[in-house]
């Protein structure tokens, strides 16, 4: 189990390394960002941008939603999708209805949209705790996908009920190409992370840790609890919601009612726990995870060349049998999830000028 | 009126089917306090080998009996490689890992079996017959009198035999029980070993009706409404709240899904679900431990 103390920035007497850890956290941040901004749009190739990078990357920021009402908040959610759901038929119908909105406020309303419903399904909470609530969740996973079924007003009355993506561009800068599409998910992936940050560190975060792990103490402490739980709730979804958005609009380009399917919603879950709940980074781990595995696999059946697996369907069935094993082999031997090595790692650097 | 009876009967039946998958649901969640997301996929395998099995020309009752060993190698093979080096981990660690379970039996199932629907012909016919004005299917009423015979016998089990008392005494106090000398270990393997076999049955009925396939696994999304209902920890329960999933299902079907433009039984039992945990949070039949705020 993560403890509070791991998740709370280090503070205390020892003051020169304080200096350092903050310096090397700087320079983290700053490394990131030319990575992220500079090195990786310079070097991928398209394939790696459009197929790899944009749904690691978008997963991750499903991973971090989740992983704030989940990790932080000690809330249940089995229904991430169909918040990412709202947020892209969102997005599609402000475009479609208010025409002119330029493309931070429809991600921004989309979100709020998303939160709104979030907070509806979120209201059990209010009255229980622990698994019982995957039961509101999980019902929004199945009624998202009927409403947008049987009322096809929400996809344009389409034949099909999908909803393709708009032009993607702002301030005249056309988004469309992959280096394009990649800039537009790194930035607000980027926003997010620093929102997310901001979030787990205030007194918001603080108190939903709080929550989470002695809520009787929380509450006599003079948190408000039934409060704070529905903010994790609308934040989670908030972050939902914009991340269904571009997983729709810069990753696939198109979506329908079942792009976010329970599926979905259990890959957004592994994320969460194979990367390591309360962390921010370690969902993109996860993340590459659930996306990178698919892909070693179809690689390592081609180059295994069975004749006898010619068949696509025992293939994939072979990838089910493999992937379900790496879960539970993961959940087994890295209780504190994938992020763990990002802890050793930055341990192990830290530990270096003492010796 | 006979048309509303018609509709709530055959919603009934459906829902006891419901409750046959739950029931396995409960006999783990009792004894090791994991929501099992892999028991459809238990019940896919289940029927799946069974109807290979049968349509092989193997003899019915001589395939059931091979079914059920490997649900017990299953079980044991389960508790070796995926409970005991998870245990004393939180409840969503533990789904997690059946639902990582869940593909691998489902995987593995489909990779050496196939992924064809089977017809499964278990000897009972599927006619309707006319009872008092109203049609009622025959293997619906046979279905459920076995639903009910299990039932009695697992009720039989747990109260009156040695090791149904210590399943008992592990859920009500697992601490307290393994200091008196029982081997969870043991338990838990047994448990599952009867999960498996409730699932092989559930697997026949249901095949019977739809044919053995994939959607079978899916069943297991209908278990946590229906387990809320009835309460996690009882097997009248999740009968009772299978009946209850059902019946309202095929009734809101019926008189509500008009009103909104189709079929409403993906998330109506959802809906339902959270209504009865307002109302009474531990189910009908469930102990009063249930984590209110």
């Amino acid at each position: 189990m993560t403890t509070l103390q791991d998740t709370l920035p280090d503070t205390g007497p020892a003051a020169p390394i304080l200096s350092n850890a903050a310096l090397l956290r700087l320079a983290v941040v700053a490394a990131g960002l030319v990575v992220a901004f500079g090195i990786v749009p310079a070097v991928a190739t398209d394939y790696w941008l459009s197929s790899i990078i944009i749904p690691t990357v978008v997963m991750g920021l499903a991973g971090i939603s989740l992983n704030l009402l989940q990790g932080y908040a000690g809330l249940v959610s089995l229904g991430s999708a169909a918040f990412m759901s709202v947020g892209v038929f969102s997005a599609y119908n402000l475009i479609l209805r208010v025409p002119g909105l330029p493309l931070p406020a429809v991600l921004l309303l989309s979100g709020l949209i998303a939160a709104a419903v979030g907070v509806f399904f979120g209201l059990p909470a209010l009255r229980f705790r622990g698994f019982y609530l995957g039961a509101s969740t999980l019902g929004a996973q199945f009624f998202f996908p009927w409403l947008f079924t049987n009322y096809p007003w929400f996809s344009n009355d389409s034949q099909s009920l999908t909803i393709s993506a708009p032009r993607l561009e702002f301030l005249g800068y056309d988004l469309q190409s992959p280096v394009g599409r990649y800039l537009f998910v790194a930035t607000v992936t980027a926003l997010l992370i620093g929102l997310a940050f901001l979030v787990v560190r205030s007194r918001l975060g603080r108190e939903w840790m709080a929550i989470r792990d002695q809520e009787t103490a929380a509450s006599v402490l003079g948190i408000r609890v039934a409060r704070r739980k529905l903010q994790a709730y609308a934040i989670s979804s908030f972050f939902l919601g914009i991340t269904g958005v571009l997983w729709g609009f810069a990753y696939l380009g198109t979506a329908d009612a079942h792009t976010y399917n329970l599926d979905k919603s259990f890959q957004v879950l592994f994320i969460v726990l194979i990367g390591g709940t309360a962390t921010i980074f370690g969902n993109f781990l996860g993340a590459a995870f659930i996306v990178l595995t698919p892909i070693l696999l179809d690689h390592l059946v081609l180059a295994a060349n069975i004749a006898y697996l010619s068949d696509q369907g025992a293939i994939t069935n072979l990838q089910r049998v493999i992937f379900g094993a790496i879960i539970i082999f993961i959940l087994i031997k890295e209780p504190d999830g994938l992020s763990a090595w990002i802890r050793r790692g930055a341990e192990a650097l830290r530990a270096r000028p003492k010796t | 009126m006979a048309f509303f009876l018609e509709t709530l009967i055959a919603g009934l039946f459906a829902g006891l089917m419901y409750g046959l998958v739950a029931i396995g649901f409960v006999l783990i969640y009792k004894a090791s306090g994991v929501f099992n997301f892999a028991q459809g996929a238990m019940v896919f395998l289940a029927a799946l080998v069974f109807v290979t099995l049968v349509e092989r020309g193997v003899h019915f009752w001589v395939a059931f009996a091979a079914t059920s060993a490997l649900m017990v190698l299953v079980a044991i093979a389960i508790e070796a490689l995926v409970l005991r080096p998870l245990r004393n981990r939180d409840p969503l660690t533990l789904f997690m890992a059946t639902l990582g379970l869940s593909f691998v039996i489902d995987g593995a199932t489909q990779f050496f079996l196939g992924t064809d629907v089977h017809m499964l012909d278990i000897g009972i016919e599927d006619i309707a017959q006319d009872y008092g004005g109203l049609f009622i299917s025959q293997f619906d009423i046979i279905a459920s009198l076995i639903v009910v015979a299990l039932v009695a016998v697992l009720a039989l089990v747990f109260s009156k035999t040695r090791m149904g008392i210590s399943l008992r005494a592990v859920a009500d106090d697992t601490l307290a029980a393994q200091s008196i000398g029982i081997r969870l270990p043991v338990i838990w393997r047994i448990v599952w070993s009867v999960a498996g076999i409730v699932a092989l049955v559930a697997g026949l009925l249901w095949g019977a009706r739809q044919g053995v396939q994939y959607s079978l696994s899916l069943v297991t999304l209908k278990a946590l409404p229906v387990l809320i209902i009835g309460g996690f920890s009882s097997i009248p329960g999740a009968i009772v709240g299978g009946l209850i999933v059902g019946a309202s299902e095929a009734l809101a079907d019926i008189y509500l899904g008009p009103l909104v433009n189709g079929s409403v039984s993906t998330w109506f039992a959802y809906i339902l679900a959270v209504a009865f945990l307002l109302v009474r949070p531990a189910g009908l039949f469930g102990d009063r431990d249930i984590e209110r705020v």
